[in-house]
């Protein structure tokens, strides 16, 4: 049955290495982001301590929601419109299996992006890598469950656009509002007290706040709006978000088109 | 022997809009049977119901003993796995479902196949719709008519005990036409139920045991394609030339009396003789006319 899982995921990443286009903006985005922030602040953000060290926290951030929450919510529409969808509804694969398909996909894009953004970055940027085995652990349970919140939240938005065509632009404001407010490519805390407020409300904020924590140093923590990089928060709210986008695919996703009845 | 479909007093519509209006029907197993209609009769609702994508409003439907709604919304203990197993014994071929472009034709049949408990060969299900040379193309290389091919393999990769086909050749060439008609009498002789739409009346007649004519929501005749609106016994057209060289004919009851008696006349061949029966299309065209 999981094999099932297995080899849908391995047609999805079929799919997308064979496209050569996307390959190529997917996974260099978040790594040619850092090179236009690299190379447009070169300074220091206090302590010794390299631009690139909190630019980076917000692309890795990024190029996770790109992957989970931007692709999913413009493909899924785009392959309902298609008849994609309804095609696999009239065969026996089991529901879940489309699904862990593009979990699968996900997975593979932003592992595979994010590896290209930390080379990139420690080779030209200086960029210094976490320290401790912690800090690693830290690194991966935060990015993992970033990661689960923006695809589940992906999948509970393929239902907001009504046609695949107009998908993009649907999703496309939210991705990039998002990153404005929650300190991808300013430094969070410069921003107005009200849009720290609104960006606390979704993931991406503690996503970034929770990968500060890795490729900062300790004493920046002060420097966060509570104080502290506030880990256990950071947890909490993406986990609640996991679980709220859950409930939303479970009762709203829409396997054909209104057209489709 | 038990119906292979049944449907009874089948009512459907959308918004107060009737689109389905007490639709009884039954196919038997092995039978191709074939559904015409003007578009917005209710074909492909009637059709989408019986395949599980649509709800109805009231009637009873069964397809091959079991009723297409628990595969679509059901809910439960076990209602999932009967959903599952139905789907195990039913094949659908949709107008215009989505490809997978960047996959070529060999993948996404091997993988389809991978959905059911008993696939047939992929191998050979690709080299049957015709397929064997473009196995390793990517499906986005594919003419029209070639994914129509591919949409009818992954139709009947599962070797379905009921296929439906919703206007399956609409694109394809004469040649290519006559090659998939083949198949669906292959597919019959291998016990395959056949239900398909199609705009193409020498297609209903080549292919179909019986056709029903739906219109309006309603079977308005439900007939073998040769005595489809009483066919066979409508008034002939004999057509012959004079001896003036002009075309003459005649609508008449007994077209063998007719042409007796011209032999008799001509003591012989008659020129240009031609004796027709209202064609399939010409009945179609009278019933639904007589409806709309």
């Amino acid at each position: 049955m999981t094999s099932l899982g297995y080899h849908q995921g391995v047609l999805e990443v079929k799919q997308f290495l064979r496209s050569r286009e996307q390959v190529v903006f997917t996974l260099a985005f978040p790594a040619i982001m850092i090179v236009v922030f690299g190379s447009i602040f070169t300074g220091d953000i206090g302590a010794g301590v390299g631009f690139t060290q909190y630019f980076v926290t917000g692309m890795i951030g990024t190029g996770l929601m790109t992957a989970g929450f931007q692709a999913l919510a413009i493909q899924i529409p785009a392959e309902r419109d298609r008849g994609v969808l309804k095609r696999f509804l009239g065969t026996p694969m089991p529901k879940w299996v489309y699904f862990g398909g593009k979990v699968l996909m996900v997975g593979f894009i932003a592992v595979l992006e994010t590896v290209i953004l930390l080379t990139v970055a420690t080779l030209f940027f200086g960029l210094d890598l976490p320290s401790s085995g912690a800090k690693w652990l830290t690194f991966l349970w935060v990015s993992a469950l970033g990661i689960t919140a923006c695809t589940l939240c992906g999948v509970a938005f393929s239902s907001v656009a009504r046609t695949g065509r107009s998908a993009p632009a649907v999703v496309t404001p939210v991705a990039l509002i998002l990153q404005f407010i929650s300190g991808v490519f300013f430094v969070f805390t410069s921003l107005p007290g009200w849009m720290q407020t609104v960006a606390g409300l979704f993931p991406l904020k503690w996503l970034c706040q929770g990968l500060r924590s890795v490729f900062l140093p300790e004493s920046f923590g002060a420097q966060e709006p509570g104080g502290s990089f506030d880990l256990p928060r950071v947890a909490i709210v993406l986990g609640v978000w996991c679980v709220l986008a859950l409930v939303l695919c479970l009762m709203t996703f829409k396997w054909t088109t209104k057209r489709d009845g | 022997m038990e119906s292979a479909i049944r449907v009874r007093g089948l009512r459907k519509t959308y918004d107060g809009a009737v689109a389905v209006d007490g639709v009884d029907l039954d196919v038997a197993p092995g039978e191709i049977f074939a559904l015409l209609g003007p578009n917005g009769a209710g074909k492909t609702t009637t059709v989408e119901i019986l395949e599980g994508y649509r709800k109805r409003d009231s009637g009873e439907v069964s397809v091959l003993g079991v009723d297409p709604a628990v595969a679509n919304g059901g809910r439960g203990t076990g209602v999932l796995q009967e959903a599952q197993r139905w789907r195990n014994r039913v094949g659908i071929v949709l107008q215009g479902t989505g490809e997978f472009d960047e996959l070529t034709v060999g993948e996404v049949v091997r993988h389809f196949a991978r959905f059911y408990p008993g696939p047939d060969d992929p191998v050979s299900v690709i080299e049957r719709v015709g397929l064997k040379d473009k196995a390793k193309a990517r499906t986005h290389t594919l003419s029209g008519g070639q994914k129509r091919r591919l949409d009818v393999a992954l139709g009947i990769i599962g070797r379905p005990e009921v296929l439906f086909l919703d206007e399956p050749t609409t694109g394809f060439d004469p040649e290519a036409r006559r090659e998939f008609w083949q198949l669906i009498r292959d597919l019959q002789t291998g016990g395959t139920t056949i239900v398909l739409t199609t705009h193409y009346l020498e297609e209903a007649e080549a292919l179909a045991d019986r056709v029903g004519v739906i219109a309006r929501g309603r079977l308005i005749a439900v007939d073998p394609p040769a005595t489809l609106g009483h066919r066979e016994s409508a008034q002939a057209t004999v057509s012959w030339r004079t001896a003036e060289g002009v075309l003459k004919s005649t609508r008449t009851a007994t077209p063998t009396q007719v042409v007796n008696e011209l032999a008799g006349e001509y003591g012989g061949e008659v020129p240009a003789l031609t004796v027709a029966r209202p064609t399939l299309e010409d009945v179609y065209l009278e019933m639904i006319g007589d409806v709309a």
